[in-house]
């Protein structure tokens, strides 16, 4: 096609891709090491570490949920307004008013889907004992995703501001209550007392950090919007990529020695 | 609650679509065992199941009473009579632990598809009741059950590979794993496969989402308390604990407890085999023990959080009406109360009145002594004497420090099951009851 040729043989087209198209072996080479996004792989694999039945691709499909949460979390943003006034009106007027009314349930089902693909890359890295050295250390960061998954989805879970959001959250960190020394219901909160006076109350202990308040209320909508849009998705970025840096790193995906 | 006649004319659709996907699912099969794999036979049964199934759909599009095809009721009200956290736990664990082993029998392609097809056949009788259908077809439910069968689907593919090599490993020859030792470019092999991925993933989140409304209930009041309040699904296993424990080890220790026990696996697993293969023989000890925190304790717990606890946390069976006025009667007695009163007959033993805080601190003690002693023994005597007898081997290869954090993980995880076994046989409530501290356990 002479518009393709042409198109390809542009200044603009050759500033962005610097080598022809991957169609012979020599290109396919090179279009791994100098293109941004795929320089994440490595040039060649053993065929054992793409098959399918080996790998599930669950590694895979949760990193692509999490950019799928956060390209619908950055449009549900535009959307909604984390405030005792507006939030659960702007949840309704999601799915009534605005136009492709299935951003939220994008949203929502993305995030489980991503809890139950985290799951199962952790399963069967356990099951092909992938965990073993070299990579002992990024199982720990797997781990540590693990958690932070688990706290977005918990965090998310209160926006909504409907009575199965805040009684979720009410249940789930009645908990922090308890935490030894330092949950003013706790085993041994007792000890933590200067002078006769208690420093753990239900105003100073883990739970009132967790919720800023009480009880679940605005403060805690505004902690958890925070926490659930910058905080733990900055995190969870930095530990993928050391997560990713160290797949290469650690010798690549897992086999037999 | 509206009518049975009124709900099953709303899922007529839904089952209807239901069977008619199981039908076409087998018609594929068998069309595949007849083609592919020359197996007439086999693809003439699936194709009469699949006619089947046809027929059920035409049934369940009917929404008449009395076509709809479902369970009798007779069978309904026995499992929910039946049904109960005893049974339940005794039963799943029987239950994988028939499958583990006789894994060999399970892995057969046939076997695990007609099984397949049962679960489904009973998914979809049981939705035409309307008490199951209203907790299994909840919103946020829905991805449990999804997460079952994939997590029956992907332990198939697993064991069924684990099987295939430990039998080549047990003739000497290397895992499967390494028969593909050719390399090859990732562009296209790996990057395609990822797009692929992507697309299908992206399909099927967006007919996921399109079919199903995300749920949205009424503004959050703090003065009207759902019953029962539920923590998110993924939490449910831990709330269940509650039932057993108090929420200072439920609700914090034993979590953080599983986060750092996962984190020191690595480091805890000296077995240098069965790393980049799929192996069941070469290390059982770790594989057993993962699946009993895995899918025994934290999977089967949700699933029982999530789908048979109802107002106050009572138990319903899977064919039940969730009443909030069942009752449920508790008598359970602190070891404690056991020992010095029902055992010795005699008062609890107390401070007298004045007497100082050091004096009060030992009379706790004395009474709490018991239970105290029993947990002392178990996570202090038990590590050393099984290092030199069952663990000796262990031992030897870990060293001091990796067996004490080995086996005290251990114990601790065991403290559940142990805890629920007493909670059922003894109807004990805590073993050690110190509410000046508020210390149970």
């Amino acid at each position: 096609m002479a518009i393709g040729e042409t198109i390809r043989n542009s200044q603009i087209w050759k500033s962005i891709f610097r080598h022809p198209m991957p169609l012979d072996r020599r290109n396919r080479i090179v279009v791994m090491l100098t293109n941004f996004f795929l320089h994440l792989h490595p040039v060649s694999i053993k065929k054992q570490g793409i098959a399918l039945s080996f790998t599930w691709c669950m590694g895979g499909v949760t990193f692509f949920l999490f950019l799928v949460e956060t390209v619908t979390g950055v449009l549900l943003m535009f959307y909604y307004r984390p405030t005792l006034e507006w939030a659960y009106n702007d949840i309704l007027a999601l799915r009534d008013v605005t136009s492709l009314g299935i951003l939220r349930e994008l949203h929502r089902w993305g995030a489980h889907a991503m809890v139950i693909t985290t799951w199962l890359h952790m399963y069967r890295v356990f099951l092909t004992g992938s965990y073993k050295p070299p990579r002992e250390f990024n199982w720990v960061i797997g781990v540590i995703l693990l958690l932070l998954t688990l706290l977005l989805s918990f965090t998310g879970y209160l926006l909504p501001w409907d009575q199965l959001a805040i009684w979720a959250i009410t249940v789930g960190s009645n908990m922090a209550r308890a935490t030894p020394f330092l949950g003013y219901e706790g085993p041994g909160q007792q000890l933590l007392t200067v002078g006769g006076i208690d420093m753990i109350t239900d105003g100073s202990d883990a739970r009132f950090g967790l919720l800023g308040a009480r009880f679940v209320g605005e403060e805690t909508l505004n902690r958890f919007y925070v926490l659930h849009c910058i905080a733990i998705p900055l995190a969870v970025a930095l530990l993928l990529a050391i997560h990713f840096w160290r797949v290469r790193k650690d010798g690549g995906i897992s086999g037999p020695l | 609650m509206h009518s049975n006649g009124q709900f099953l004319k709303d899922v007529a659709g839904f089952l209807g679509s239901y069977y008619t996907g199981l039908a076409l699912m087998n018609a594929v099969a068998a069309y595949l065992l007849w083609r592919r794999s020359k197996q007439p036979a086999l693809a003439l049964a699936w194709t009469v199941f699949s006619a089947a199934m046809m027929i059920l759909a035409g049934l369940a599009l009917s929404g008449e009473e009395r076509l709809v095809p479902k369970l009798p009721s007779a069978v309904t009200s026995l499992v929910n009579q039946l049904s109960g956290p005893v049974l339940y736990t005794l039963g799943t664990t029987a239950l994988l632990t028939v499958l583990f082993v006789f894994r060999r029998f399970f892995v057969k392609p046939m076997v695990a598809w007609t099984i397949l097809n049962g679960m489904l056949l009973l998914m979809g009788l049981s939705m035409a009741d309307a008490n199951f259908a209203s907790i299994v077809m909840k919103p946020d439910n829905v991805p449990i059950v999804g997460l079952v069968f994939l997590l029956a689907f992907f332990t198939w593919v697993a064991t069924k590979q684990a099987v295939v090599n430990d039998d080549r490993i047990a003739q000497g020859l290397p895992p499967m794993e390494k028969l593909d030792d050719e390399k090859v470019l990732v562009w296209p092999d790996l990057v395609y496969t990822e797009l692929i991925c992507m697309v299908a993933v992206s399909a099927f989140l967006l007919v996921w989402a399109i079919f199903l409304p995300a749920p949205l209930e009424e503004p959050a009041s703090s003065v009207k308390t759902p019953n029962p309040s539920k923590a998110p699904w993924y939490f449910l296993g831990l709330q269940e604990m509650l039932v057993y424990f108090d929420p200072w080890y439920a609700g914090v220790v034993l979590p953080s407890l599983v986060i750092f026990g996962l984190m020191a696996m690595p480091y805890l697993d000296f077995n240098k085999k069965g790393n980049g293969y799929y192996s069941i023989a070469e290390r059982k000890f770790s594989y057993l023990t993962f699946q009993f925190g895995f899918l025994e304790l934290w999977i089967t717990l949700i699933i029982l959080g999530t789908f048979l606890r109802g107002p106050n946390w009572n138990f319903f069976g899977p064919f039940e009406y969730w009443s909030p006025y069942k009752v449920e009667v508790l008598n359970n007695v602190d070891l404690p109360q056991m020992f010095w009163v029902n055992l010795l007959d005699r008062p609890l033993p107390r401070a007298p009145q004045g007497s100082g805080t050091l004096a009060q601190i030992g009379y706790i003690l004395l009474r709490e002594a018991p239970g105290l002693l029993l947990l002392g023994a178990y996570l202090v005597i038990l590590p050393p004497l099984l290092a030199v007898t069952v663990f000796r081997g262990f031992f030897a290869k870990m060293g001091f420090i990796r067996y004490m954090v080995m086996s005290n993980l251990m114990l601790l995880m065991l403290s559940l099951p142990l805890k629920m076994i007493l909670r059922w046989t003894l109807n004990l409530k805590y073993l050690v009851s110190i509410p000046e501290f508020s210390l149970n356990f």
